[in-house]
């Protein structure tokens, strides 16, 4: 053993967190599409299982310029907003009261466990005899489907609230309103703002089958169609649409969150 | 009693407002398990009780009992005296982990104690400014929690306290969460405060060089359930209670001869279960 020999330490850290690079998204995506293409073009991909993307891309054009991109997307949108909207609200609502009164949770927890486990596109029939055929019964389907991971999202992140920080308001004299209001809720807001993240992917995710079961118009109405004509370049067109749509909703959540919770980082 | 320096304008705000506390045969069990048992003890105005004893024996548990937040078995805890007007909270805690809500910077959080009552915005800006600058954190107004040290947080917990005019500030081990040198500057800088004028205060603590250091009085309890075992005066003022001192040195040995068999059998028990 040469103990006049020096050896730098190994470097053994490092890892395990995350960079956002907009570069490699983008080149992966990039090479992604050409490969795709490229196979199509020279058959190692059939036409009958997959449409290249150059064709997906002209029905998607074709779309617009029939004007019915405005009429199926206006159409989702609207049932998506106020269905989302509204099951947030009332999610968040009862959320609320189930993590703040004992009462209330022990009426109503069980309830929710119980119906949060049924797809809820099982009980679109059901929808469909109590407030029709119409816009009524998709929106409730939205609705029925996102007010309950936000109630459990909600009082998930009441209970989880710093018990600590409540007794320091109480010892500071604070009202229960206070405390709820400038305790609680930014308390639990960080729970609360990821619960809109996976309800809103179960909006679109109800939207479409509720779509399927009966709509003139729609996204899911264009898909289901462009299915039952076996016009995939359609199919991808529509798809894609509907992942456009849940990306923007998680860019919105995003922002929303960034200015909510500064303070974390 | 009073520690106020003669230079003082008489202008200067008054933070602290005196008042007697007086506990009754305290007796408090949390289900079968007794955690203190008969306590009497009287805080006067101005005046520092530390107290002391081994881990478990209802330190805390007789601070929450002290600031209403627990409601005793039996016995009673008084206010001697009508709580004073200007007081907006007359029993404030300063508490171990800091409690400063994360979400609000160092202004929002102090301010929060003032919310709830009727203070003008004025007014509370100028009590903010106040407290602010008498724990040295004027520059730091805009800042999160965060992006604080931990002496820094505690010092905003304090400005927080100071901020509503307590008689009594109840403090549970309000540095043991930080490391010997903060410690040794926030201990410097209670003092300080205490010499500007003097506040009443229970502080719980595990460090016997702290206890000796601050107290004008100590509370030693006994392993539970929690009984006065001894209270020992230290007639030494503050002032003259610096580093060294081989008085108060003394005082700590004999603070530890009292309570190392019970701790050392408290240490078994909780082994034991
Ligand atoms: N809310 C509670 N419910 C049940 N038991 C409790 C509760 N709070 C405290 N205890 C028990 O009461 C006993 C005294 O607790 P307390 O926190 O007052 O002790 P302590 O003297 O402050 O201890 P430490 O020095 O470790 O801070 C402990 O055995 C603890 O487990
Ligand atoms: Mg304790």
């Amino acid at each position: 053993m040469a103990d006049n020999e020096t050896n730098p330490v190994p470097f053994r850290g490092g890892g395990f967190s995350h960079k956002p690079s907009f570069t490699v998204w983008m080149m992966v995506f990039v090479m992604l599409i050409l490969f795709w293409e490229f196979g199509s073009n020279i058959g190692f991909i059939s036409n009958l299982v997959l449409p290249a993307p150059s064709e997906a891309f002209n029905a998607f054009l074709q779309l617009i310029d029939s004007g019915m991109l405005w009429k199926h997307l206006r159409a989702s949108l609207q049932r998506l907003i106020l269905g989302w909207t509204f099951g947030t609200l009332l999610g968040v609502g009862v959320g609320l009261l189930i993590g703040l009164f004992s009462n209330v949770r022990a009426g109503l927890s069980p309830l929710v466990s119980a119906i949060f486990a049924i797809p809820k596109i099982a009980l679109l029939p059901l929808f469909i005899i109590w407030f029709g055929i119409g816009e009524g019964s998709k929106v409730a389907t939205i609705l029925f489907g996102t007010f309950f991971p936000t109630v459990i999202a909600t009082y998930g992140g009441v209970d989880n609230v710093d018990r600590s920080l409540i007794r320091m308001g109480q010892s500071f004299g604070l009202s229960r309103l206070s405390i709820v209001r400038k305790i609680i809720i930014p308390g639990a807001l960080p729970a609360i703002l990821s619960g809109f993240r996976i309800s809103a992917s179960i909006g679109i995710i109800l939207l479409v089958a509720a779509e399927m079961i009966g709509a003139e118009f729609g996204v899911g109405a264009y898909i289901l169609l462009a299915g039952s004509l076996m016009a995939t370049d359609q199919l991808i067109a529509g798809v894609s649409i509907l992942s456009l749509m849940g990306l923007s909703m998680a860019w919105v959540i995003g922002k929303v969150e960034n200015y909510f919770l500064k303070w974390r980082v | 009693m009073t520690g106020i320096p003669q230079s003082l304008p008489s202008s200067f705000f008054h933070f602290f407002i005196f008042m007697d506390l007086q506990l009754n045969n305290i007796t408090h069990a949390y289900g079968d398990m007794t955690v203190l048992d008969d306590i009497d003890l009287t805080v006067s105005g101005g005046e520092i009780i530390c107290i002391v004893g081994p881990s478990g024996c209802g330190k805390s548990t007789l601070l929450r009992l002290m600031g209403g937040l627990e409601r005793p078995d039996s016995g009673e805890v008084l206010l001697l005296g009508e709580p004073p007007k200007s007081s907006l909270n007359p029993l404030t805690y300063i508490f171990q982990d800091f409690a400063l809500l994360p979400w609000r910077t160092v202004e929002g959080n102090i301010s929060l104690a003032l919310e709830d009552h009727p203070i003008s915005k004025q007014e509370s800006r100028k009590i903010i400014d106040d407290v602010l600058s008498r724990t040295h954190l004027s520059d730091f107004k805009k800042a999160w929690p965060r992006q604080l040290s931990g002496g820094m947080k505690q010092r905003v917990a304090i400005a927080r306290a100071l901020a509503v005019r307590p008689a009594v500030m109840l403090m549970d081990e309000p540095l043991s969460a930080l490391d010997s040198q903060t410690r040794e500057l926030l201990m410097d800088d209670l003092i300080d405060l205490w010499m500007r004028e003097s506040f009443t205060a229970i502080y719980v603590t595990h460090n016997l060089q702290e206890a000796v250091r601050f107290g004008h009085r100590i509370v030693v309890l006994s392993r539970r359930p929690g009984r006065v075992r001894e209270i020992v005066k230290i007639d030494k003022p503050l002032s003259e209670r610096g580093a060294d001192n081989e008085e108060l040195d003394e005082v700590q040995h004999y603070l530890w001869r009292l309570m190392r068999d019970d701790a050392r059998a408290a240490d078994r028990e909780l082994l034991n279960g």
